[in-house]
């Protein structure tokens, strides 16, 4: 009896800390709910990354990137079918020859400061970016560009060494951000001054970045007054955060988690994406160096099992361009579907009757990457081509990448409007990607000359094709799929566009009820 | 008199804790260098590779990653010693601004979360002790089980899950401090607090009744027993006042493990801890930021073990006396 008493004290603190988790459970939705302000239209976007910088011409890293475009302006911008459009510079013309492009620009704009925005400060920035000090990784973009001069205030004029009909495409990319001239990296860093949509207001490292509409923007008034990016590291936690309305959107990769945001009855828009998911091969390593063990290996895969098996079947096989405009035909190709006895043609003709081929894979760089590099290995065992897969951190994996030291690399590579700012880093042998790319030749070479100078759509068109089909026909990389990205929205949201490039620009035409 | 001081128990444990931070400082920086790629790698990613020579080698001044590695280590050692723990340039901000702002929530969960591990796993433990082999205990061993071996993620993960389908989730409105949002702050903590306590609580409650049960097999208790001590005295104050040794190391030593920052229940909970910062630090490769925060981490977990020997002091009168 005195036991039963005494234990049963020994349950009053367990009682009284359930009673105590179910007052504070109880307590209803805090008061700094965002929907709790209807004077303002404060939209709370979810993220996993802290931006790792606020500079744009240092800007890669996805999260950085869709700050960057949102506080930031370029001479041109893509619309949202990646059409180039005018943004600072309301209007360009190349000259007959196609070494003299002039851009007039937009009178009234200024920067977030209220200083005006004008062709010094266009001059400024596209010479910054041409200095290899300042670092920035567009720098290759303005190769093409030989001066840079600005005969009055709204107009700058390029004068470029051969004709670059990506020249337009490669301006609108947020790392040609045009900053005023009397700002330096240090000052931009903690307080961004751009002719974007929107302003730093706030920033908490690790928690959150709060922007606002910025008064001085040359576009139409955003009807939103702020935009509060919330960092949750956690996908899943994302979703439950929508669910219980603390946040309003908010953009993920992995169909997975996408699928189960959309059971939690959240609004969900898939958009087909422009980066695309490869086996790149690396022609100057060991087997791969054999054009026949490459072809062997592209007619070994079957390219819609992989996207099956590693990516749910959410995207679409593609070939090497995914810009819609220029968009290969994923069935020509040697191989279009998977052709055993082909392969095993391919790699009698190479004189070998087993390969072995070395393959590093990132983990956590992407959802989908050792499910796709398994899929592979299994595929290409049935042809007696041997995948050795070696699995990496993705910091080791980006050094291997960087230093080329891979005979073949499962990549999610990012794509871009222009077939000339896609490739053009990478096949033609002076290229400043051509060391990962891995091959090159003489054709290439000549048709991306032809492709950058000809200015004629249709033209290009034919072109790009013909470099698209030389790819292929080599087995240079074997072209996987694209995949999509995930919008995903609470009840309220509207005017946002998602972009195949995954830009979140059009955040300047949403709106929250 | 300076030989008395040297040889002091306290001199020598100052000396000892000392020595275990060099050597974790030591160890920190090789490990940070020996594992591939640099903050230039971590920030421009593939993008890294299209580079120029020139460009690389501005980056790498920047950073400060173009000096030899013993001018880098003793550089970081001597700024220390001038209170700079280094900066994030990432964060724009510098390594001790950031510490002030993470490890109050660190601290917070910490103790948090050691308060309830005591509240359940103590009085569970002399539950089960109380009548060995019996359901109850089999009970509390059954509780303890589940503590261990349920991961912090998926108890986590779950909790959050089910609790927004009912609209609740506090971690989702962004992180509120203690000082400016007291009672949302504790609505944020609480769920990650119980989850970490559920896992802490095991070993700290089979701890207890291990101790218990020693100490209940003793003479001097079958002695107060048969005197008439009151079983609420025996047990609270004779049982459990010198079963307390084993349960406050365990205690301790869990608590200098959360000082480090439980990392998983940060990441799903959203909560800036100290776990998060270091998980950042090594994914930009941010050297300063990581090797700074390790050692404030260390001096805790160092602290937190002399605070325990101290207590062993206040806990029982033969460590006093020897």
């Amino acid at each position: 009896m005195r036991n039963r008493t005494h234990l049963s004290r020994l349950a009053l603190p367990v009682a009284g800390l359930l009673s105590a988790a179910l007052a504070l459970t109880s307590c209803g939705t805090p008061s700094n709910d965002p929907t709790d302000k209807p004077t303002e239209q404060i939209l709370v976007v979810g993220t996993t990354s802290d931006p790792d910088t606020l500079f744009p011409w240092k800007a890669t890293q996805f999260f950085a990137v869709n700050v960057a475009q949102n506080l930031y302006g370029t001479l041109t911008e893509f619309d949202a079918d990646l059409n180039v459009v005018p943004g600072l510079a309301e209007s360009w013309e190349t000259s007959a020859d196609g070494l003299t492009v002039t851009f007039k620009l937009r009178p009234g704009a200024k920067f977030a400061d209220g200083t005006d925005c004008d062709s010094t400060d266009v001059k400024h920035s596209l010479e910054a970016i041409q200095n290899e000090a300042t670092a920035a990784v567009a720098r290759s973009s303005l190769a093409t560009v030989t001066k840079i001069e600005a005969p009055d205030a709204s107009t700058v004029v390029l004068t470029l060494s051969v004709p670059d009909a990506g020249l337009p495409s490669n301006l609108a990319v947020i790392n040609m951000a045009i900053l005023s001239s009397e700002d330096t990296e240090e000052t931009l860093n903690t307080k961004p001054n751009g002719t974007g949509a929107f302003v730093l207001t706030s920033r908490q490292p690790n928690q959150s970045l709060t922007l606002a509409r910025n008064e001085h923007y040359w576009g139409a008034k955003p009807p939103l007054d702020g935009i509060e990016f919330r960092i949750i590291p956690d996908e899943t936690s994302i979703v439950s955060a929508m669910q219980s309305g603390n946040i309003n959107l908010t953009t993920f990769d992995d169909p997975l988690v996408a699928q189960s945001a959309e059971a939690a009855g959240l609004t969900v828009r898939k958009t087909p994406q422009l980066s695309y998911h490869v086996l790149q091969l690396n022609a100057t390593r060991g087997a791969l160096v054999d054009e026949n063990v490459r072809l062997a290996m592209q007619c070994a895969i079957d390219r819609q099992e992989v996207l099956d098996t590693a990516a749910q079947g959410e995207g679409e096989v593609t070939g090497p361009i995914t810009s819609p405009a220029y968009r290969s035909d994923p069935k020509a190709r040697p191989c279009p579907t998977r052709d055993l006895a082909k392969a095993a043609q391919y790699l009698a003709q190479s004189g070998l009757s087993e390969v072995t081929v070395n393959a590093i894979v990132s983990q956590g760089e992407y959802a989908t990457s050792v499910n796709e590099a398994e899929n592979l290995k299994a595929q290409l065992a049935e042809a007696h081509i041997n995948l050795e897969l070696e699995v990496l951190e993705s910091g080791a994996y980006v050094q291997r990448w960087i230093d080329a030291d891979f005979e073949s690399a499962v990549a999610l590579n990012g794509g871009r409007p222009d077939p000339d700012g896609m490739y053009g880093r990478y096949f033609p042998s002076t290229g400043n990607l051509n060391k990962v790319a891995g091959y090159s030749s003489p054709t290439l070479d000549q048709l991306f000359a032809q492709g950058k100078s000809e200015s004629d759509p249709a033209e290009r068109a034919k072109i790009y094709t013909q470099i698209s089909n030389e790819l292929e026909d080599h087995a240079v990389w074997i072209w996987l799929f694209t995949s999509y990205s995930y919008t995903v929205t609470t009840a309220g949201v509207t005017g946002y566009t998602p972009m195949p490039n995954a830009s979140a620009q059009y955040l300047r035409s949403t709106s929250i009820a | 008199m300076i030989r008395r001081i040297i040889r002091h128990r306290l001199t020598r444990r100052l000396a000892t804790a000392l020595g275990t931070l060099l050597g974790v400082a030591i160890l920190v920086f090789i490990m940070l260098r020996a594992i591939p790629g640099d903050q230039v790698t971590a920030q421009f990613g593939l993008e890294a590779a299209g580079l120029t020579e020139a460009q690389r080698a501005q980056l790498e001044a920047y950073y400060g990653l173009d000096r030899p590695l013993v001018v880098q280590f003793f550089s970081w050692l001597g700024n220390l010693f001038s209170g700079n723990l280094g900066f994030s340039s990432r964060a724009q901000m510098s390594v001790a601004a950031l510490t002030a702002q993470s490890l109050p929530v660190t601290v917070e969960l910490a103790v948090l979360t050691i308060v309830l591990s005591l509240l359940i796993g103590v009085p569970l433990g002399m539950l089960s002790a109380s009548k060995p082999n019996s359901l109850r205990d089999g009970l509390g061993q059954t509780v303890g089980l589940a503590g261990l071996s349920i991961p912090a993620f998926l108890l986590g993960s779950s909790l959050l899950a089910w609790l927004a389908g009912s609209g609740f989730n506090p971690n989702g409105l962004g992180y509120a401090s203690l000082t400016q949002q007291p009672w949302l702050n504790l609505q944020q903590m609480l769920l990650p607090a119980v989850v970490l306590a559920f896992g802490i609580a095991a070993p700290i409650m089979r701890t207890t009744r291990t101790a218990v049960l020693e100490v209940r097999s003793l003479d001097f208790i079958r002695t107060a027993r048969a005197k008439g001590v009151p079983v609420r005295r025996l047990q609270w104050r004779h049982v459990l006042g010198n079963a307390l040794v084993p349960i406050t190391t365990m205690t301790g030593l869990q608590f200098g493990y959360l000082l480090g920052g439980a990392i998983v229940v940060e990441q799903i909970f959203s909560l800036p801890g100290i776990g998060r910062q270091v998980l950042i630090g090594i994914q930009q490769k941010e050297y300063a930021v990581v090797q700074s925060t390790v050692l404030i981490i260390a001096t805790g977990f160092v602290l937190v073990n002399l605070a325990t020997d101290a207590l062993y002091r206040l806990i029982d009168p033969r460590v006093r006396v020897s």
